[in-house]
């Protein structure tokens, strides 16, 4: 066997360990299983849900769960669990994706400003420190209410603005590693700064900027919740969580299974990211508890 | 020392300064400016030009950045959009209302944050911390507004303990408002203190295995007075700043729970100047939460030189 | 047993592992601490003896527990104590002294408020009592000026002077039993011998027990009048230090002692083959069994136990003793000494090098104000031949890894060049190099935890350099990686192995074998053998003397440990402060006359003999820059002429055996000076 296979063999291996370990926890184990049955769920259930999510019907308004509308209808008589279990899907898409555009940015940044120091870093870790100031809620608001609420401008403003905190991460993972003798020893050798990269930092920071990708995820799944919330995350009639909530709160005192439907829902999510996320950092040896929610 | 102090100054009028461009730049790139977007359909012909004029968009972006931030450093935030209303004025009581609602929370979530870590620490893997850590995972992980939604819901609609919905005037005097402040207060700090609580958990925790600690233990020192005196003064130094992004980080949550209680604090009106198409007003706020963001790193940076004794004995030698 | 201060009886601690096995650390530890006697227990890392002596003050660490065994105070057993009657004792009858005060001070606190807190607790005296018991207690410890030390913090005062706050809170509460761990690891040469004739003195004048730990044979010799061997958790070898160091009658305690080098029998030591095994994977038998050359089948499936011999008043855990009891003393000097193939051909030229660490401050870098008057290291002139090892001395801040990163080109020269094979000048910016020399000139680095990469396989570690200047691929590659393994006597299951599968020895190999791999002319060997326990430590020196006598290389050796140096190298050269103080062979540069740093630092080498106690010349000041002017050694010089050496830059001269140093004195009178003494 070839050193490129091995290597091939041994990743998959680790993959196979981390997750073993995660599981082998019961908190690590339940956010799995929560993290799983939802991306199931959002991927199939559009083969098996009861009702047309989007079919208004003012005769069944506000109907109580019963044993044919599971969890009641809503204020325009739609079917409340079938737009529960379809809730998650723009969610879940826009949020998987965003935290690896996060990942990936703030990922390479943070190496770069590590591997480069001096002057180039400090302009941009002041620029990343202004970014961190201005409250995500507002930029996010301006760039969505200016661009428009289709997943396309979601996805890349999420992963941008979520990208910041990433970049920190990296950077002092980078700086951890590059003051290791493995380094010095590969600079003396004469290896190129990209193989110095690829082969010597990468794998080695690698761990913490996966877990603080995996963080990120679940606080983007807030942000983003959050903004459908406030009417400017995906637009009606398309159900999703944040928005069904904003929609039934007003009337929850007659209709509290509108509201408690989702809630249920997007808790149990994001519940199932951060103990997974907890897991995996457990996992990989990483003490995520230290980190502030920037 | 001093030096360190006017540095730490300096990086924060450099990072306000960025800012400004940011949000001043981040509005001229995006499509449209402040009148098309605000006039919407009407954009063109003479109520356009009006517009430019009034507005002073006629000149390059360069001079209207100076003129504009010469006269936010004056603490002038120049008109609205909407209501041709100075926005100094929209803007004064509801920073004064938002502040309250946040001063609250932090005022409650610090000491229930630090007490709960500090326990959890302690009982390390016992049951009072198995308890409490798996509260904490909980409540920090709910958005804010379906922990508010939820609270109206049971202590307001169910129980009748507490009025859901805050409905004060904005220009409401602090007295007013604090009989409804108490279920906002509440929703905000949760995800908060559940964070700090495990901040602060997991730097007792490393304190504790320190070699001082155990030196303390092998000196014979009581159990308590080594958690006062060896552990706590140097566990809680570095999570003052830490504690500090977290209250930044805040600031988000209040938005967002102020829109669900109704507060007339600066929430409603990011979210109104942000649909009204207000640029200067979104301007203004930026710049407001920034500095707000600004100061709570400036305080703890200068909290965290003054209390660190490496520190403090450079002050000793000069 | 006449007035027994603490007695442990059948003591074994452990833990459990994650699949719920109990795993012993200590295994069935009894042993007997009398009144006023100094015990040294010594044991490589993973021994148990740091457990052994936490446990000795009833605290065992978070995660472990007793398993059985009790550990006496006199008739209590402190194991089974309340806190609350622990902290009685604590501080007030057994006192402990930490490996590393800088770490054991707690940050916040002033050295004033810790010793008052020990005070406090201990003794019933007043507040002006105690503010002068502190100054007395410091004075104890020969800190200066007491009062003022009462102010600092823990992190102004030096390592050395940490140490000594550490003793002088222990000796607060006036405790009957003073238990030192490690008391002088990571201290510098000069400032470990001060700090040991402190604990002598204090031993003497105070009369308290001292249990004395450290890995360190000759720490031990200086201050111990019994040993305790300990070698998987369990005591090995206990009695008299005079018999137990001179003739040892445990053949790991024999072995040990073949394996450290000795400034008295130069050349290098015997080595033991294997490691300590890890906690657990032991079953049956000795646990000595697989390094052992005494075994036999017997010592395979019984586990010996520990064995009281009423004539030697020694304890021994083997079978075998008796082979050992006639041993005479001049056998453990077994050493091989080195003769190398030096060419009279220069391979690396070191000529007037500086290089300044010190970072230009924005301040004067705005006003183009450079400040190179003094750099870290200056004047540096060292000729290397082809097939030499050269080592360079001297303790920390002295400048000689810098010079070493200086030559792989790490760290640019300020002034000064540096030539290869003769002619060929190296650039000062590594990316400039010609591949050729940066291939040729290979470095192994001190703490091999950090210079392997911990996501990298052996395999792949070592392919770094094939692939590199070899371009070598596929099974060609795989081919040579296995064989370069083989040379460092590392087998083909090494392969897939990440570097925290292994021993410390077994690390280093593989840094050894990658160094190797790129066939290199030169070797910068960085403290290589600083990281590893004694045992292995002197196999590692003979691999490398093995392969630099079939390759032909050459080595740059850099130690703070002059008995190693000694071992291994052909020319020494002494650095003090990045300046160079004398040069010369090493057996010429061992001996008297030198330059009185030299002398400092010879006197204070702590022999594995009780009987060779270390000279004292110098004070152990702690100098953080080098002078601006005038010899390098000034500040601390113990036969400073005056105003010539703090204005003048010293002379060299040709000393009596042919070794060059720098000093204002001339070499007749530092003969004359150095005799009488």
């Amino acid at each position: 066997m070839t050193l490129e296979k091995e290597q091939k063999k041994n990743n998959l291996q680790k993959v196979y360990e981390v997750i073993k370990t995660m599981a082998s926890k019961p908190s690590g184990l339940i956010g799995l299983s929560i993290l799983l049955f939802h991306v199931i769920l959002a991927i199939t259930s559009p083969l098996y849900v009861p009702y047309d999510y989007k079919a208004i019907d003012p005769s069944l308004m506000l109907q109580a769960p019963s044993s044919e509308y599971w969890f009641g209808t809503d204020s325009l008589g739609r079917d409340v669990f079938t737009r529960t279990i379809l809730g998650g899907r723009t969610a879940l898409t826009v949020t998987f994706f965003g935290s690896l555009i996060a990942l990936l940015w703030g990922g390479a940044l943070g190496i770069f400003c590590g591997l480069v120091g001096g002057k180039i870093d400090d302009v941009v870790m002041r620029i990343i420190d202004a970014f961190l100031s201005i409250p995500w809620i507002l930029a996010m608001l301006l760039i969505v209410s200016l661009l428009g609420t289709t997943t396309l401008v979601l996805i890349p403003a999420l992963g941008f603005f979520y990208g910041k905190g990433i970049v920190r991460v990296a950077r002092a993972a980078t700086h951890d590693v590059i003051a290791k003798d493995f380094i010095v020893s590969a600079r003396a050798r004469g290896h190129s700064n990209l193989s110095i990269i690829w082969n010597e930092i990468l794998p080695n920071v690698r761990d913490a900027i996966m877990v603080e990708g995996a963080m990120r995820w679940s606080w983007m799944l807030l942000g983003f919740s959050s903004l459908s919330f406030l009417g400017f995350g995906v637009s009606p009639p398309t159900p999703d969580w944040g928005l069904m909530i904003s929609n039934a709160r007003g009337l929850m005192s007659f209709a509290y299974w509108a509201v408690l439907a989702p809630i249920f829902g997007l808790s149990s999510l994001i519940i199932g990211i951060n103990l997974t996320a907890d897991a995996f950092a457990k996992a990989l040896g990483i003490d995520r508890s230290t980190k502030a929610p920037v | 020392m001093l030096l360190l102090v006017l540095k730490r100054i300096l990086l924060g009028f450099i990072t306000l300064f960025i800012v400004s461009l940011i949000t001043f730049s981040g509005v001229e790139v995006l499509p449209g400016d402040a009148c098309t977007t605000y006039l919407e359909r009407e954009a063109y012909g003479a109520a356009l030009e009006a517009c430019y004029e009034r507005l002073g968009l006629n000149t390059p972006a360069y001079e209207r950045y100076i003129s504009w931030a010469a006269g936010v450093l004056q603490g002038d935030f120049g008109y609205s959009l909407s209501g041709e209303m100075r926005i100094n004025d929209v803007l004064g009581p509801r920073v004064k209302n938002s502040m309250v609602l946040a001063s609250a929370s932090i005022l409650i979530g610090i000491p229930i944050a630090l007490l709960l870590g500090i326990i959890t620490a302690l009982w390390r893997d016992k049951l009072p911390d198995i308890i409490i850590s798996t509260i904490t995972i909980f409540s920090m992980t709910i958005p804010e507004f379906i922990s508010a939604t939820l609270l109206i819901l049971i202590v307001a609609i169910w129980l009748e303990w507490l009025p859901g919905i805050v409905i004060v005037p904005t220009g409401a005097s602090i007295s007013e408002l604090l009989p409804n402040i108490i279920l906002p207060v509440i929703a905000i700090s949760m995800i908060m203190t559940a964070h700090m609580a495990r901040m602060v958990r997991s730097s007792v925790i490393q304190v504790m295995a320190s070699d001082y600690v155990q030196m303390a233990i092998l000196k014979g020192v009581p159990y308590w007075t080594m958690v006062f005196k060896h552990v706590l003064p140097n566990a809680l130094l570095p999570a003052i700043n830490v504690v500090a992004l977290t209250i930044a980080w805040l600031l988000g949550g209040v938005v967002v729970t102020e829109v669900v209680f109704n507060y007339p604090g600066l929430g409603r009106l990011v979210i109104e100047s942000i649909s009204n198409r207000d640029l200067p007003v979104v301007q203004a706020l930026a710049i407001i939460l920034a500095s707000i963001y600004v100061s709570i790193n400036l305080i703890a940076d200068l909290m965290t030189l003054m209390l660190n004794p490496r520190l403090k004995s450079l002050q000793i030698k000069k | 047993m006449d007035s027994a201060v603490q007695t442990i009886n059948n003591l074994t601690i452990g833990f459990k592992s994650q699949k719920g096995k109990q795993i012993s650390i200590l295994k069935n530890i009894s042993t007997t601490i009398k009144k006023g006697e100094t015990v040294g227990i010594v044991g490589e890392s993973g021994s148990g003896k740091s457990t052994l002596a936490l446990a000795m003050m009833g605290y065992v660490k978070h995660g472990l527990y007793t398993i059985s065994g009790e550990c006496l105070f006199h008739s209590n057993n402190l194991l089974e104590m309340k806190n609350k009657d622990l902290e009685n004792i604590r501080g007030r009858k057994i006192a402990m002294i930490p490996q590393n005060a800088g770490q054991s001070l707690t940050p916040n606190l002033k050295i004033g408020y810790q010793i008052d807190e020990a005070l406090k607790l201990h003794t019933d005296l007043k507040k002006e009592e105690r503010d002068k018991k502190i100054s007395e207690l410091l004075n104890k410890v020969r800190l200066p000026s007491p009062e003022i030390m009462a102010q600092r913090y823990p992190h102004e005062l030096s390592g050395g002077q940490q140490q000594r706050v550490a003793v002088a809170m222990a000796l607060a509460g006036n405790p009957e039993l003073l238990l030192l761990d490690e008391p002088t690891t990571g201290l510098d040469v000069t400032t470990q011998a001060h700090v040991l004739e402190l604990l002598n003195f204090i031993a003497k004048d105070t009369g308290t027990s001292m249990v004395y730990v450290s890995h360190d044979l000759g720490a031990i010799a200086q201050v111990s009048d019994r040993v305790i061997v300990m070698y998987s958790g369990e005591i090995v070898l206990d009695g008299p230090v005079r018999s137990i160091l001179k003739n040892p009658i445990h053949p790991y305690t024999f072995g040990l002692l073949k394996s450290i080098p000795k400034l008295t029998s130069p050349g290098l030591p015997d080595s033991m083959s294997g490691s300590q095994p890890q906690p657990g994977t032991i079953k049956t038998g000795c646990s000595f069994y697989e390094r052992c050359n005494l075994a036999e089948d017997k010592c395979k499936n019984n586990s010996p136990t520990l064995e009281y011999i009423d004539d030697l008043n020694t304890s021994v855990r083997c079978f075998k003793y008796k082979e050992l009891i006639n041993v005479k003393e001049t056998n453990l000097d077994s050493v091989k000494s080195i003769n190398n193939d030096v060419l009279q051909n220069e391979i690396l030229d070191i000529s007037k090098v500086s290089i300044s660490y010190a970072k230009q401050k924005f301040i004067d870098q705005l006003l183009n104000k450079i400040d190179d008057s003094n750099p870290t290291v200056q004047d540096i002139n060292i000729n290397i031949n082809k097939g030499e090892t050269l080592a360079l001395v001297g303790e920390s801040g002295s400048g000689k890894s810098t010079i070493l990163k200086s030559i792989a080109g790490l760290l640019k020269t300020k002034d000064g060049m540096i030539k290869f094979d003769k002619d060929k000048v190296l650039s000062n910016d590594l990316k400039m190099r010609d591949p050729g020399f940066l291939r040729a000139i290979q470095l192994i680095f001190q703490n091999p935890d950090e210079s392997l990469n911990p996501n990298h396989t052996v395999e792949e570690i070592v392919s770094q350099p094939l692939r590199l200047y070899f371009g070598l691929k596929g099974d060609e590659l795989k081919q040579k990686i296995i064989e370069v393994l083989e040379k460092v006597r590392l087998g083909e299951f090494y392969l897939t192995r990440y570097p925290r599968q292994l021993s410390g020895g077994e690390k280093q190999r593989v840094a050894v074998a990658r160094a190797f791999a790129a066939k290199p002319d030169i070797i910068l060997c960085d403290e290589v053998t600083s990281a590893l326990d004694v045992s292995v430590q002197a196999a590692v020196l003979n691999l490398l003397q093995e392969l630099k006598e079939d390759f032909g290389t050459t080595y740059i050796f850099v130690s703070h440990d002059l008995a190693v140096v000694r071992a291994i190298s052909d020319r020494v050269a002494v650095l003090y402060q990045g300046r160079l103080c004398e040069i010369g062979p090493s057996k010429n540069v061992y001996q008297l006359p030198s330059h009185p740093y030299t002398e400092v630092l010879l006197g204070a080498v702590l022999e594995p003999d009780p009987d060779v106690k270390p000279k004292l010349v110098a004070e152990d000041i702690v100098e953080e820059k080098p002078p601006e002017q005038g010899c390098s050694f000034q500040g601390r010089c113990p036969r400073i002429l005056g105003d010539i050496c703090k204005n003048e830059v010293p002379p060299w001269q040709i000393g009596e055996n042919g070794n060059s140093i720098r000093c204002h004195i001339k070499v007749e009178d530092l003969k004359k000076q150095q005799n009488i003494n």
